[in-house]
């Protein structure tokens, strides 16, 4: 259920940016307002957010919006954590264990996986 | 001729609501008001530890609460009994608060107290009670301070392993319904040692609100929360 919530940030945030743009491009006399074609996803292993299900409320959602059909593209990212007293990175076992596996050290300092981003936006522009 | 542009966003995906949480913050941060937010999974007694601390804390701190329940008033209608404001949102199939619900309930607050010629600064703390839900709580902040979490004894060792993100955020996790502990096979240093290896830095209290255990270290800490913003 929290997908469609998250679908719905990530409406308004695409939306707030392509708004900017285009008084951007308004204030330079460019074309109008260029249409979105991909919307390229970074998330975390370590977030709330299940990829399937982002796809699944992405698709059902964006009917009817100025994002109905454009692809969106997600990719995964591990959950990467440093072991300070060690020195060295590990691989959590989300769900298990999340110490470091050498010295039993709490996880402290994430490297990869916390990711919940917009990473890049493809659009065309008809000239 | 059609042309395909690029553009890098490298955004947070949640960034609408992290602008509308910061706005949040920056009220409570003029009215001097501290903001905590109350997050655990249904049933883990989020609605009984805030009516004995608004009851035991009201002679000296001026409290509110936004109360976030997905469809009914029941919990709202609890706290109001306690003598202090009480916003209710229904969140509808929002398995959680955002920012903007929260700004809709701040606003709404400032509303009904310049109705009875009070102000929001006349207040110094705001609890949030999220909606019951360990995952998506954590993920969309609402302006507070400080992250509340609470996982009663009866819900097992397991469940910071579990929810792994509602654990490492928390600021302080309250372990309910102590008194329920001799019944149980369940050991509190388990719950602690899971918590730990995901949250270093979080206060960790056991309390009971049938038997008072461990509730005046509860207070002690939000006193200390709301002394660290009078003094900023």
């Amino acid at each position: 259920m929290h997908e469609t919530d998250m679908t719905k940030a990530l409406i308004f945030t695409v939306r707030d940016w392509l708004d900017k743009q285009s008084e951007k491009s308004a204030a330079q006399l460019q074309p109008g307002p260029p249409k979105v074609e991909r919307v390229h996803l970074v998330v975390g292993e370590f977030t709330c957010v299940e990829p399937a299900s982002l796809q699944f409320a992405f698709t059902a959602q964006t009917k009817g919006t100025f994002l109905e059909g454009v692809e969106l593209v997600i990719q995964d990212k591990p959950l990467i954590a440093f072991c300070h007293p060690c020195q060295q990175e590990y691989k959590p076992q989300i769900g298990s264990q999340y110490a470091c596996p050498t010295c039993g050290a709490p996880m402290d300092d994430i490297r990869s996986g916390r990711e919940l981003k917009i990473e890049r936006v493809e659009f065309s522009n008809a000239t | 001729m059609h042309q395909t542009f690029d553009a890098v966003l490298e955004m947070n995906l949640l960034q609408a609501n992290q602008d509308g949480a910061d706005a949040n913050r920056d009220r409570f941060n003029r009215w001097g008001i501290t903001c905590l937010n109350l997050m655990s999974s249904p049933g883990s007694g989020k609605t009984q530890l805030l009516e004995e601390t608004l009851r035991s804390l009201q002679s000296e701190l001026r409290m509110a609460v936004i109360e976030g329940d997905m469809t009914t008033q029941l919990d709202a209608n609890r706290l109001r009994e306690c003598g202090v404001p009480v916003i209710a949102i229904n969140t509808g199939r929002a398995c959680h608060l955002d920012s903007k619900m929260v700004a809709g309930g701040l606003h709404q607050l400032e509303h009904e107290l310049e109705q009875e010629n009070g102000q929001p600064s006349d207040f110094d703390l705001v609890f949030v009670e999220n909606v019951g839900n360990l995952v998506c709580p954590a993920e969309f902040e609402v302006g507070e301070h400080a992250k509340v979490a609470l996982l009663s004894i009866t819900e097992g060792e397991d469940k910071p392993l579990k929810y792994p993100i509602m654990f490492r955020e928390a600021d302080c996790l309250l372990i309910t319904k102590m008194d329920l502990a001799p019944y149980l096979d369940v050991s509190i240093e388990t719950i602690i040692a899971n918590v730990r290896q995901l949250n270093t830095h979080a206060k960790i209290i056991p309390v009971s609100s049938k038997t008072y255990e461990g509730l005046d270290d509860w207070y002690a800490w939000v006193r200390h929360q709301v002394n660290l913003r009078r003094r900023s």
